[in-house]
């Protein structure tokens, strides 16, 4: 088995983990984010990921049509963002916001209805069967892979993730920016500490909600569009399979805390990928089948072990 | 005569249905500290949420130089000037100490740095701790953050609940001074004390409440010569 382990491991577990683990650590930005300063687990947040990529699909099927041209998902998802964020305060106002004094529950069973009443326009309009995100078979990069030359050591990234690991480090690097040097960011980190205080000492909490789901709608667009990129096809139920793993990991890294959402969807992302290796024998760990239950497994350990997560987050 | 800065007139409030204040008045002149004492669940600090819109009014009212202001949302009271500092949980613990003040500002329009700069003057002990996080200061400490934080505005009058609760008496005896301070840069001050003796004898006038009303009133030190209120509230007295 030993003979096999190197490139063939970094290549076909790693480097696949650590992609899934950035998809899963800004989709769980955000529900961190929204768990934190809004107060209630949003279940749609899966599906705002998946209308990101529908719609920055369509974007390049309309470009496609006019132009001839073929936009990159990197490019088109921005007017697709500025959309889904306005969709994202348009439901914050007229939705989430009238149950907003009322118990915890009822938001999150309205994030609930919400998550249904998503996926069930995005069938409704672009149909209910997977669709093609990108065509054609991602080659490696050769760059990368002329690196060496030793067959034995030959490193096989396709630029599709290369695109997502500098994506997802610039989205990081802007976040903490964002939280540590501006003053929103700050006001989202007093805010997200004790919102009674943040009300007595003035804070306008209304415009932090809103800079609440501007980061975290930017952030759940980058996870659907590199999810589309990665598997490069669009179907209704991706963002929902998202759910589960991207909550434990905002679980593992602590409610509440950014830092240990992007932690935890690297570790997630890697426990998922790296349990299919074979580390004893020649057959997985693990069938890949269950990769959904190592995030489970997670999330239900530190539940009961450290409820608070690693990070300190708040607990249940 | 000049209208008192904050006042608040026969008040019947409490929280729903349950009335805790039946008829309270109490005012704070300008250049004044205020004491309301009382024993446990007099409704001292219930006093102050009325002054900030966390109440169930349903009598009486409140008024800032003059204006009416009853009911008025907390947020918007904070723009009116009134600063308040909560008994518990009162500072940001995990922003640092500079981020908390700077928080403090959010409704001060300009003059931020130089505001900055006057309250690490004022809390000088704070100026060396102001890359850490509130969290990991001492109680006492804690308590200076939330009151420089509170005067980041220019506040008009800054309410104190309770905020000697639960420290060492070396650190009472600052906080004490500390007010005594703030009052000489001109802002007048409403607090609600546990620790009746040292409160009046830093105030100008006192209150004792029971039971959701005025029961005396008069200068700290007149009540601190009050022989039932000693014999109440400060211990011992013959």
């Amino acid at each position: 088995m030993w003979d096999a382990f190197g490139f063939e491991f970094v290549n076909f577990y790693l480097i696949p983990g650590l992609v899934l683990g950035c998809i899963y650590a800004l989709g769980a930005i955000g529900i961190t984010l929204t768990f934190g300063i809004l107060r209630f687990a949003n279940f749609a947040h899966g599906e705002m990921m998946m209308m990101g990529g529908y719609l920055t699909w369509t974007i390049m099927a309309i470009v496609t049509a006019l132009f001839g041209l073929t936009l990159h998902p990197l490019v088109a998802m921005v007017p697709a963002t500025a959309v889904v964020i306005f969709l994202f305060l348009l439901t914050d106002k007229y939705f989430y916001k009238p149950f907003r004094k009322e118990d915890t529950i009822k938001v999150v069973m309205a994030s609930f209805g919400m998550m249904l009443i998503i996926r069930s326009a995005v069938q409704a309009i672009w149909g209910p069967n997977q669709l093609k995100f990108v065509s054609g078979i991602a080659k490696p990069n050769e760059i990368l892979r002329d690196v060496s030359g030793s067959i034995d050591l030959m490193l096989l990234v396709p630029n599709k993730h290369i695109w997502i690991f500098l994506g997802t480090i610039v989205i990081v690097i802007a976040l903490s920016y964002l939280l540590n040097k501006t003053r929103i960011g700050k006001a989202m980190r007093a805010v997200s500490d004790s919102p009674d205080l943040a009300h007595v000492t003035g804070i306008d909490v209304d415009q932090v909600i809103r800079a609440t789901w501007i980061v975290g709608g930017i952030c759940a667009m980058a996870a659907g569009v590199f999810l589309a990129m990665d598997i490069q096809l669009l179907e209704t139920t991706m963002g929902f399979r998202m759910l589960l793993p991207m909550f434990a990991a905002a679980i593992l890294g602590g409610i509440g805390k950014p830092y240990g959402a992007v932690f935890g969807g690297l570790v997630i992302g890697l426990a998922e990928e790296l349990s299919a290796y074979p580390w004893i024998g020649d057959t997985p760990l693990l069938s890949p089948g269950y990769k959904t239950g190592v995030a489970f497994a997670i999330m239900v350990i530190m539940l009961i072990v450290r409820p608070q997560g690693l990070f300190k987050g708040r607990s249940f | 005569m000049t209208d008192p800065i904050l006042s608040l007139n026969n008040l019947k409030a409490g929280y729903g249905q349950t009335e805790i204040l039946h008829d309270l008045s109490i005012y704070v002149d300008p250049n004044e500290i205020v004491a309301i004492i009382g024993p446990n669940g007099a409704g001292k600090s219930t006093a102050m949420k009325a002054v900030l819109g966390l109440l169930n009014i349903r009598e009486g009212n409140v008024t800032l130089n003059g204006d009416d202001i009853t009911d008025t949302p907390a947020a918007q009271v904070v723009r009116l000037g009134i600063s308040y500092v909560p008994q518990t949980q009162n500072v940001f613990v995990n922003l640092s100490v500079q981020e908390n003040l700077e928080m403090g500002a959010w409704t001060r329009p300009e003059g931020i740095p130089e505001r900055l700069a006057e309250m690490y003057e004022l809390f000088p002990d704070l100026a060396e701790k102001r890359n850490q996080a509130a969290g990991s200061l001492s109680g006492g400490q804690r308590q200076m953050v939330a009151m420089a934080k509170a005067l980041m505005v220019d506040a008009k009058i800054l309410l104190l609940d309770e905020p000697t609760a639960g420290l060492s008496p070396k650190y009472r005896g600052e906080i004490f001074a500390t007010i005594q301070k703030i009052k000489s840069t001109g802002v007048p001050i409403l607090i609600v004390e546990q620790n009746a003796k040292q409160a009046l004898g830093v105030a100008d006038r006192g209150y004792v409440l029971v039971d959701g009303a005025n029961r005396h009133t008069g200068t700290g030190a007149e009540l601190l010569a009050d022989r039932e209120i000693a014999r109440m509230f400060l211990g011992g007295g013959h």
